[in-house]
């Protein structure tokens, strides 16, 4: 699989997806389940992509850097700080703490 | 002919929406290109997926397990995508039924211009809410995400010191205005442990998609909601907390 196939058919789901909203009928949203499942799915996976993007290094865990930035990270947004200051405060974070040699 | 105050207020929100959206394209472009990406295929990504989590949810798997990972990214992306589909129910009576119109809508069905549509209360409001929100969303998303990759592309090694905590963090961004409730902080909880777990044993991308059983277990069985007396409790269909927009009406 190439990277332009990854893109395009990631593209092309997600259109599919939006678009069957418009056909699918209005009935469907009162079931509650459905759209409980599609807010605790979005929730989920953020939350996966979180850890994994906090924690692994391939399929290792490495403690490094990276906690410190995303403790940060946490405690601005928590905080209300713009999203774009906050991703570049987290990225300094890291970047300084490997820079001066004090973690990986 | 002039503007009604409200249509003025309206497409106010809409600007405000659009740029404070636009500063994330700045980071997605930038981690687009070091995640191998080339600037045209990012920028393809915001053109045609357009969907912010989605995008970064494709690029943070890619970072991390290659192409090896493709599959996991697109799963991963199309989940994060499917609230989309929900909110397009919402907003088909606001679009109406011209086909083609459903379709340019469909595209512009994210949780931004869902939001500043279901604020409005006129469905006149309603409608220009959705469609001037979608597309200064996208205008500024997809120039933006341009910005961000040459960005990106002009400085790999300055940049590359901290990027993958910027991944990490925009993560945390994404999801933050999502925890308000019970039942979503214990999902993640989980998730964030699952996923965490996971992590030595399965393949890169593969972690974060068995995730979210969570989701599915609490989301089946309802366990953790907090019933309250005031009307539209849990209006999980309804996007979260969106940048831009000011606290309304029903959200408080």
């Amino acid at each position: 699989m190439s990277l332009w196939a990854v893109v395009l058919i990631a593209s092309g789901a997600s259109f599919v997806v939006k678009y069957s909203g418009y056909l699918i009928p209005q009935r469907v949203l009162e079931v509650p389940l459905v759209s409980r499942l599609a807010n605790l799915l979005t929730v989920a996976l953020l939350a996966g992509l979180v850890a994994v993007q906090t924690l692994a290094s391939g399929s290792a865990i490495q403690l490094d850097a990276r906690i410190p930035a995303v403790l940060v990270a946490i405690g601005l947004f928590a905080l209300r700080v713009p999203f774009i200051v906050v991703v570049l405060v987290a990225g300094i974070v890291a970047a300084l703490l490997r820079n001066f040699g004090v973690m990986s | 002919m002039s503007m009604s105050p409200e249509s003025r207020r309206v497409l106010r929100t809409a600007v405000a929406v659009g740029l404070a959206t636009a500063a994330y394209g700045i980071s997605f472009g930038a981690l687009s290109v070091a995640a191998g990406l080339s600037v045209a295929q990012t920028c393809v990504m915001s053109l045609f997926l357009f969907s912010g989590g989605s995008q970064f949810a494709v690029v943070g798997i890619l970072a991390s397990g290659g192409l090896a990972a493709g599959p996991a990214a697109i799963a991963s992306s199309t989940f994060l995508g499917l609230r989309n589909g929900i909110y397009g129910m919402r907003m088909a009576p606001i679009v109406g039924p011209n086909r083609w119109r459903r379709v340019a809508a469909a595209h512009l069905t994210i949780d931004e211009s869902t939001a500043v549509a279901l604020n409005q209360e006129a469905p006149r409001a309603q409608r220009l809410g959705f469609w001037a929100t979608g597309i200064a969303v996208y205008v500024g998303w997809n120039l933006t995400t341009l910005l961000g990759a040459l960005i990106g592309n002009a400085l790999p090694n300055v940049s590359s010191l901290g990027l993958d905590a910027v991944a990490a963090a925009a993560f945390v961004g994404l999801l933050w205005p999502r925890l308000k409730q019970l039942q979503a902080a214990v999902v993640a909880a989980a998730a964030a442990v699952i996923a965490t777990v996971l992590i030595p044993f399965a393949p890169p991308g593969v972690p974060v998609l068995v995730a979210s059983l969570a989701a599915v277990l609490v989301g089946l069985t309802n366990i953790l909601h907090r019933p309250s007396g005031i009307a539209q409790p849990d209006d999980s269909s309804a996007p979260g907390e969106i940048p831009g927009l000011p606290a309304d009406k029903d959200t408080q």
